[in-house]
C-alpha cells in the first residue's frame, strides 16, 4: 500500500455520464432558477480536460478462488488501514467467513472481527464434512439495488463499473443499506453517510491493485479489467467455473467466485 | 457491558458483520404508523362525501383536520432519523427517479398541497368569511387571512366551492391510496429482504391504514364529544363501528393470505422467518398484532355493532356499546402500531445470510429513542387541538348564509 493514511476515496467521485444526463433531463422539468447553479457546476466539471485515465476503457471486477483462501484475514485488515474504515465497533468493507459443514448437514458460519487476526481453530465436537473460508465484499453489482433506491443519487455506478457513494451528497437515510442483499454497506458513524468497498478506486484508477488483493499471500483474490482479454481476471474467468452470490436476485455481481459452495449466501 | 458485546451475545446463528447495527429504528416505525392514520382518516372523510353517508357526517371535518395534523407531523419522524437532515431537500432538487423513496417525497407534497389543504380550504371558506364578520382580534385576522381574500359568498361561488370540493375528493381517494400504498412499496420493493419483499405489502399497508384511520376517528369523535359535554351521536358511532368491522375483516384476510402464501411457497427464507416469528416477534406479532389487535376487536365489533345484525348480535345498551367500541378502537391502535413494528423492526432482526437473528435495543433518550417517538405520537394531537381552535369542525359552529338564494 502506498499511502495508508489516505482518506476515504468516496469524497471526490467522478461525475458519471448517467448522472450528467439525468441532471439535464431533470432540468427540463424543474424550476430552472433553482437548478441553474447546480447544472453549470456539473458542466464545468465535465468540461475539465481528461487526464490519462479514461473510465470508458475499463470495467472492473474481482475473482475469488475460495479454495485458495486460508482465512488469515490480512485483506480485511489491509482494507481497514487503506480506507480508514472504523475499527470499532463492527464495520467492514470486506470480511472473511468460515464455513464448517458437519456430516449431519448442519452448517456453522462465523466471522470473528471480520476475520481480522485469523481464525482460532475450535476442537470440533462432531464429524466435519467440509470446511472453507469465503472472503466477502461489495459485489459491485451490474444492476445494483443500492443505486436504484438512493433517493438523491448519492450512490452511483461509475463507467468503469464501480459503485461509489458521494459523501457530500448522501443524506444518511440508509435505504441503500437495507437494499443491499449482501450486507456490504454500513453507515460511517463519523460522517453519518453510507460507506462501502470502492475496489480501492483511488488506487485502481492509478493502475495499482486494491489493498486486499495486494496483501493476499495466496493469491486468492484476483483483480482485473473485464474489458481487457489478457487481464488476470479475464484469465480467471476463462479457466474456472464461476459462481456469483445470490444470483436469483438478479443483481449481476462482478465479484466472481471459483469453487463456491452451495451453502454460501 | 460494552454495547457491542451485549448485542453480539444476543445474536443467534450467523449475521453479516455489518448487520450488528440495526439501521431503521423506532422513528421509522412511527412514520408509517402516522401516514397510515392520515390515509385512513382521509379515506373515511371521502367515503362520507362521495357516498353521502349521512350518519357519519359529524366526523367529516374532524377527519379532515385529523388527517392534516398527522400529515404535518409524519415527515418529522423521517427527518429526525436521517444522518443529514439538512440535506433532505436534495430529494426535491435532484431526485433519483428510480428511487421509491424519492418519488414518495412528491406523492407526499402532492397530497398535502393539492388534496388536503385545498379540500379543507374549500370546505371552510364560507364559514371562515362568516366567522370573521362576527369576530374580533387575532382569530378574526387569522380567518380573514385564511380565506386568501376570497370572500365572495354569492350562491354561484358557493356552488363552485361544493363542486370543486367534490372533485378534489375524487382525486383525493386515489391519492390517499397512493400515499400509503407507496409507504408499503418502500418496504415491499426491497428484494434483498424476504420479510418485506412482497407485492401484497402495499395492499396490506393500505387496508391496515384504513382500519387505523377509522378506529382513530371513532376514538377522537367519542372523546371530543364527551369532553365538550355533548350527547354522543349513537347512529354515527354504530356506523363507524360497522365500517371498522368490515375494514378489519378485509385487512385480516389479506394478512392471512400473505401468511399462507409464504408458508405454502416455503422459499429458502421460510426457516429463518418462522424462527423470527416464534422467537423475536412472538409478543409483538402473535399476541399484540394478531390476537389483541385483530381477533379480539373482530369478535367485539362483530357481536356488538350493527355490522352483522341490525341491532347487533348481542343487543347491548348504548352506554356499554360505545365503551366497547372505544375499547376495540384502542386495541386496534395497539395492533396497528405492532404491525408497523413487526414490518420495520422485524424485517431487520434476521440476517440476510438467512442464518441468524439479532436484537433491537431500544434507547430511552436520544433522537432515535423512546422519548422522541412518544413525543411524535403526541404531537399530532396537539396540532389537532390548535387546528380545532382555528377551524372548529363541530356542526353547531357551521354558519349559514342568510340570503334566500343560499342553501
Ligand atoms: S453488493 Fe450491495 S453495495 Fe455492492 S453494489 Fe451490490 S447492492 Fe450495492
Ligand atoms: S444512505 Fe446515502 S447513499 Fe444510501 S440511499 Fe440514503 S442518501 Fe443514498
Amino acid at each position: 500500500m502506498d499511502n495508508p493514511k489516505r482518506n476515504s476515496p468516496c469524497s471526490e467521485p467522478p461525475v458519471s455520464d448517467s448522472r450528467r444526463e439525468f441532471l439535464h433531463t431533470f432540468s427540463l422539468a424543474a424550476p430552472l432558477l433553482l437548478l441553474g447553479l447546480r447544472i453549470s457546476a456539473v458542466e464545468a466539471l465535465a468540461a475539465e480536460p481528461e487526464g490519462a485515465y479514461n473510465a470508458r476503457d475499463h470495467y472492473y471486477g474481482m475473482g475469488i478462488d475460495v479454495s485458495k483462501c486460508i482465512g488469515c484475514g490480512r485483506c480485511a485488515d489491509a482494507c481497514k488501514n487503506e480506507n480508514d474504515v472504523p475499527r470499532e465497533p463492527y464495520y467492514f468493507r470486506t470480511w472473511i467467513e468460515r464455513y464448517v459443514i458437519g456430516a449431519d448437514g448442519e452448517t456453522d458460519v462465523d466471522s470473528p472481527n471480520g476475520g481480522i487476526g485469523g481464525f482460532t481453530s475450535k476442537t470440533p465436537d462432531k464429524e466435519i464434512l467440509r470446511t472453507f473460508f469465503v472472503p466477502k465484499l461489495c459485489n459491485q453489482c451490474t444492476d445494483p439495488p443500492c443505486v436504484q433506491v438512493c433517493p438523491v443519487g448519492a450512490t452511483f455506478a461509475t463507467e468503469d463499473g464501480v459503485v461509489l457513494v458521494d459523501n457530500d451528497y448522501c443524506i444518511g437515510c440508509r435505504y441503500c443499506i437495507q437494499a443491499c442483499p449482501y450486507g456490504a454497506r454500513f453507515l460511517d458513524p463519523r460522517t453519518k453517510t453510507a460507506n462501502k468497498c470502492t475496489f480501492c478506486y483511488h488506487r485502481v484508477t492509478k493502475g495499482l491493485l486494491p489493498a486486499c488483493v495486494e496483501v493476499c499471500p495466496t493469491g486468492a483474490r484476483v483483480f482485473g479489467d473485464l474489458k481487457q482479454r489478457n487481464s488476470p481476471l479475464a484469465r480467471f474467468t476463462r479457466f474456472n467455473k464461476i459462481m456469483t452470490l445470490k444470483p436469483h436476485l438478479n443483481t449481476k455481481p462482478k465479484v466472481f467466485y471459483a469453487q463456491l459452495d452451495e451453502e454460501v449466501r | 457491558m460494552d454495547p457491542l458485546q451485549e448485542v453480539l451475545r444476543q445474536v443467534t446463528g450467523y449475521i453479516y458483520p455489518n448487520e450488528v447495527e440495526l439501521h431503521w429504528g423506532l422513528l421509522v416505525v412511527v412514520y408509517p404508523y402516522l401516514t397510515g392514520l392520515v390515509a385512513g382518516a382521509f379515506i373515511l372523510a371521502s367515503l362520507v362525501r362521495i357516498f353521502d353517508v349521512k350518519e357519519v357526517q359529524p366526523t367529516y371535518r374532524l377527519a379532515l383536520l385529523t388527517a392534516l395534523a398527522y400529515l404535518i407531523v409524519a415527515p418529522l419522524a423521517l427527518l429526525l432519523h436521517l444522518g443529514h437532515p439538512e440535506r433532505s431537500f436534495e430529494i426535491f432538487l435532484t431526485p433519483n427517479f428510480h428511487s421509491a423513496m424519492a418519488m414518495f417525497g412528491f406523492v407526499y407534497a402532492w397530497y398535502l398541497m393539492v388534496v388536503l389543504l385545498l379540500e379543507i380550504w374549500l370546505d371552510y371558506r364560507k364559514d371562515m368569511v362568516l366567522w370573521a364578520k362576527k369576530e374580533t382580534g387575532l382569530l378574526r385576522w387569522t380567518h380573514l387571512l385564511l380565506t386568501l381574500g376570497a370572500t365572495d359568498l354569492s350562491p354561484n361561488s358557493l356552488r363552485f366551492d361544493r363542486s370543486a370540493s367534490r372533485f378534489i375528493t375524487l382525486i383525493g381517494i386515489p391519492s390517499a391510496f397512493l400515499l400509503h400504498g407507496y409507504v408499503g412499496f418502500i418496504f415491499g420493493s426491497v428484494k434483498a429482504n424476504p420479510w418485506w419483499s412482497s407485492v401484497l405489502i402495499p395492499v396490506v399497508f393500505l387496508f391496515s391504514a384504513i382500519v387505523s384511520g377509522i378506529a382513530l376517528m371513532l376514538l377522537i369523535y367519542f372523546l371530543s364529544t364527551l369532553l365538550r359535554g355533548k350527547p354522543v351521536d349513537m347512529p354515527c358511532m354504530d356506523k363507524l363501528a360497522s365500517f371498522l368491522f368490515y375494514a378489519l375483516v378485509v385487512d385480516f384476510s389479506l394478512e392471512m393470505l400473505d401468511f399462507i402464501h409464504r408458508l405454502y411457497e416455503a422459499e429458502e427464507s421460510i426457516h429463518i422467518l418462522s424462527q423470527l416469528v416464534f422467537s423475536r416477534l412472538f409478543l409483538s406479532l402473535i399476541i399484540l398484532q394478531a390476537f389483541l389487535g385483530t381477533v379480539v376487536p373482530l369478535i367485539l365489533l362483530g357481536s356488538v355493532s350493527p355490522a352483522l345484525r341490525r341491532k347487533g348480535i348481542l343487543n347491548l345498551p348504548e352506554e356499554l356499546r360505545r365503551l366497547l367500541y372505544a375499547g376495540a378502537a384502542i386495541l386496534i391502535q395497539i395492533g396497528i402500531f405492532s404491525t408497523r413494528w413487526n414490518v420495520v423492526i422485524g424485517g431487520q432482526l434476521f440476517s440476510k445470510s438467512l442464518r441468524g437473528l439479532t436484537t433491537y435495543k431500544m434507547q430511552l433518550m436520544g433522537l432515535e429513542g423512546l422519548l422522541t417517538s412518544g413525543f411524535l405520537l403526541l404531537l399530532p394531537i396537539l396540532v389537532l387541538l390548535l387546528l380545532i381552535h382555528i377551524l372548529p369542525p363541530w356542526e353547531e359552529s357551521e354558519q349559514h348564509v342568510e340570503t334566500p338564494a343560499g342553501d
